[in-house]
């Protein structure tokens, strides 16, 4: 396992290593200057300039991507050009927020995914089944912003149990911070719940089928059982790459339900600050979500080694 | 009283009748074979008997197991009954373990579910005891592990293992033995039958191949299209020959196809020292690529008309020479000439020389295309690819030159059986008219009474077109019946080579000598049937 450990950490490092060129060289590499960009077209020269010097501009590029690379590790992210405050400071703020709504979010799906996948799976082509998998469509066709008004307008305004939006901060206690959560939680979670839930049960029905399963009846073991004992785990590969997909998009791509929930979270500040042109935030919080990414699927790949033994022996 | 008594057991699978007034007995102790074609409905028998049957099935008759009636016993008297009062053992060993636990977990599983009270210790001894009499000692192979660890033949013998834990009464083996090598299969064979009579147990040995039960069952039920054809003891079966369907499958796991004998000594396939090596996956970050040798400097040579065989084992390296034969695969050194050009070119001229028929006859048609459009697809490698009518007469002659009507090159790969499907394959391999056609385990697949008919069609064929065949299989019997010349393969080198009669008759390499001495062989049969 040691070893499977290692191999997935060189690969790690290696993912971030080009992630870093790569954010690094498409700011660079956008046509013209960054400095006269940020400013916009009316700036005047001697501004440009002084920006310039600001950024660190006119220092070599390889020199520029060194100080950024060991700016980022040391914690320091550059100062914000539209908040004139230190970029690492905005975005820990922002990220108290948007990591654990994504945290939540994905615990709701988790828990509506898991029981109802294999719910719909155990009992395939019945009524419960057929239902499971109508609710499953409904909650993808449906775009979760709709979700979220439905809910504001259910749960915040008929029946005044949630807050319709805003979030008061942790330093209000954890049950107060979690409560306004809830309701954008909520709205994050039932369309990944729904793609979750279909891929748990096809991923259960295929294993199912399996001729290990026979062997397993075989021996005596009840279909419960079988499905318990045998099936479960052997099902849960593909559910995992999945969960690992649906926790980096929940993270940053929650920009919407954001919006409709005035949360000041990730994704509306990427979103401001690129229709400011900021683009020192834009770079390290890209860079931070990158980051996220590939860690959040190095320890999904650390759990494929756990659930699968031929992977964690045979390399 | 019976062990296992099947009275006129009728089933349907959504209405579509699989079996018809099945009756059969078998005895404390007796092992009974049950032989049937692919559709006999032998398996679903079997599994009637366990009640482990697909959705939609429905059952009618009486299955009386030590005394109960299985068909209206409850599922949880029938989960009692699985496992403890009957084991199972299946066919395909790579896919019946969990691959996600250890052996010792799922040997144990079958004494913890029976009995629940049994503490983990005590199951896991069980489980070793179990582990030992399949004959696998867990000192060698240890409870923890896997079933990747385990090669084809252990991992049936953990399945066994675990079926035996309890000493059940009765064992049902469903063609325990059709996924693995020759020696192997006899060495498993040898297991079933000791832990049978040890035990005392019954056996229900269900099998395609007359050869693997007659020297091992003491009782026959012969089943076609779910109805028993035939019923006898061994002995008498074989020296009788009553039913015609008997005698057909007889005849047809004996059928000699008529050829006429080669003698012209023009090579054309040389094949010249040919080495092959597989990069394996590097032990620690830094440490040397290490390489394992697949083909260890092959060489031989395939006479124009000539039929040469190759039998060996899994993992002798066939399959990898085959590839280099047809230039799908790179060489480390050697080389391998078709008519006096290099195949590892890939260069059209030559490739279109050789074609090949591989073994599965479902997985190898692309099922959205015709067969017009399937048998037409090596036209891509001559040099003028005909159109229109031009393309539509060479391919009625392929399917004809097959014994397929012209009309069937209209139809959907679905729309036909296993039998014609290879027929189908080897339409797509004659329609180049080549030179030398590879065949793949090209009838491995297929059922004894259309195996003989593909045998006879190949046999024909070779001598109408002068093909010359390159005959790969691990089954001796097919490739002594249709080749010339034979190679015995071993660990990537031939071991042996000569006349297929004098190979099989006076073998000189001690692997020839095993694996002959491991294959079943057919008794005599009466003389009328010979």
């Amino acid at each position: 396992m040691l070893r499977f450990t290692l191999l997935r950490l060189r690969s790690l490092i290696l993912a971030l290593i080009v992630a870093s060129l790569v954010i690094f060289a498409m700011i660079e590499l956008v046509p013209g200057d960054p400095a006269s960009f940020m400013l916009g077209i009316n700036a005047r020269e001697d501004t440009i300039n002084a920006l310039r010097e600001e950024l660190g501009l006119n220092q070599p590029m390889i020199q520029r991507y060194f100080s950024w690379i060991t700016g980022m590790l040391t914690g320091d992210f550059g100062t914000s050009y539209t908040y004139r405050t230190p970029v690492a400071e905005i975005v820990v703020e922002r990220l108290w927020v948007s990591l654990p709504l994504a945290l939540y979010a994905l615990t709701l799906t988790i828990l509506i995914a898991f029981p109802a996948g294999i719910w719909a799976a155990s009992r395939r082509g019945s009524l419960t089944d057929l239902s499971v998998m109508g609710a499953t469509q409904l909650g993808i066709a449906v775009p979760n912003f709709w979700f979220a008004m439905l809910a504001v307008l259910i749960f915040a305004i008929t029946w005044r149990i949630f807050p319709s939006g805003g979030f008061p901060g942790w330093d209000e206690g954890f049950w107060t911070a979690m409560h306004a959560l809830t309701l954008p939680a909520v709205a994050l979670a039932l369309p990944q719940a729904s793609i979750l839930t279909r891929i748990m049960r096809s991923s259960l029905l295929d294993t199912l089928s399996e001729d290990y399963i026979r062997t397993a009846r075989a021996k005596g073991l009840t279909r419960g059982q079988a499905l318990r004992r045998h099936a479960l785990r052997n099902a849960l590969i593909p559910v995992l790459t999945i969960i690992g997909l649906q926790f980096s998009f929940l993270l940053a791509g929650a920009i919407i339900i954001e919006n409709v929930f005035f949360l000041p979270g990730l994704g509306r500040l990427v979103f401001q600050a690129i229709s400011q042109r900021d683009l020192i935030m834009v770079e390290s919080v890209v860079m931070l979500l990158v980051f996220a990414v590939i860690v959040v699927n190095f320890l999904v790949e650390l759990t494929y080694g756990l659930v699968d033994p031929q992977l964690r022996r045979a390399r | 009283m019976s062990l296992l008594e099947i009275n006129n057991l009728s089933l349907g699978i959504h209405g579509v009748p699989i079996l018809k007034g099945v009756s059969f007995a078998i005895a404390e102790g007796e092992i009974h074979g049950l032989i049937g074609e692919s559709g006999s409905g032998k398996s679903m028998t079997a599994f009637a008997a366990m009640q482990l049957l697909p959705n939609g099935a429905a059952c009618s008759g009486e299955i009386t197991l030590n005394g109960r009636n299985v068909l209206t016993a409850s599922e949880t008297e029938l989960c009692q009954i699985r496992g403890n009062d009957v084991g199972m053992v299946f066919q395909e060993p790579m896919t019946a373990l969990n691959p996600v636990q250890t052996i010792g977990q799922q040997v144990a599983e079958t004494i913890l579910i029976h009995e629940p009270g049994t503490s983990a210790r005590a199951a896991r001894t069980r489980a070793e005891e179990a582990l030992r009499r399949a004959e696998l000692p867990p000192e060698r192979f240890p409870l923890s592990r896997y079933p990747f660890e385990l090669s084809g033949g252990q991992k049936q013998r953990v399945v066994i293992a675990m079926a035996i834990a309890l000493r059940p009464k009765l064992l049902i083996a469903d063609e325990p033995t059709t996924a693995l090598d020759v020696t192997t299969q006899a060495q498993i064979l040898t297991l079933l039958k000791r832990l049978a009579r040890e035990d005392g147990m019954g056996m229900l040995l269900i099998t395609h191949d007359l050869a693997v039960v007659s020297d091992m069952a003491d009782h026959i039920t012969i089943m076609r299209r779910g109805e028993v054809m035939e019923a006898a003891p061994t002995k008498q079966l074989f020296a009788e020959l009553k039913h015609p369907y008997t005698q057909a499958l007889f005849e047809a796991s004996t059928h000699q196809p008529d050829r006429e004998a080669q003698d012209e000594t023009t090579p054309l396939l040389k094949v010249v020292n040919v080495i092959r090596d597989y990069p394996l996956p590097r032990k620690t970050l830094f440490a040397p690529q290490e390489q394992f040798r697949a083909l260890k400097g092959v060489s031989f040579d395939l006479y124009r008309g000539e039929s040469l065989g190759l039998v060996g084992e899994s993992g002798c390296g066939k399959s990898t020479l085959t590839r280099a034969i047809l230039g799908l695969d790179p060489i480390t050194s050697g080389k391998i000439e078709l008519d006096g050009a290099s195949v590892q070119t890939g260069e059209h001229a030559v490739r279109r020389k050789m074609q090949v028929v591989f073994q599965d006859p479902y997985g190898s048609f692309n099922p959205r295309h015709k067969v017009a459009r399937l048998v037409a697809e090596p036209f891509h490698l001559a040099e003028t690819s005909p159109s229109g009518a031009a393309r539509d007469t060479a391919v009625a002659e392929a399917l004809i030159s097959v014994g397929l009507a012209p009309e069937d090159a209209q139809k959907y790969i679905h729309e036909f059986s296993g039998g014609q499907r290879q027929r189908i394959a080897i339409a797509r391999a004659l329609i180049l008219k080549p030179d030398l056609i590879l065949l793949d385990e090209a009838v491995s697949a297929l059922d004894v009474s259309i195996r003989a008919q593909i045998l006879d069609l190949l046999a024909e064929l070779s001598d109408q077109f002068n093909l010359s065949y390159l005959f790969i299989s691990h089954d001796l019997s097919v490739v002594r019946s249709i080749t010339d010349r034979v190679l015995v393969m071993q660990a990537g080198e031939i071991v042996e080579q000569g006349n297929t009669e004098t190979v099989f008759t006076a073998p000189q390499h001690p692997y020839t000598r095993s694996l002959i001495a491991a294959a079943p062989r057919l008794p005599k049969g009466p003389a009328h049937a010979a």
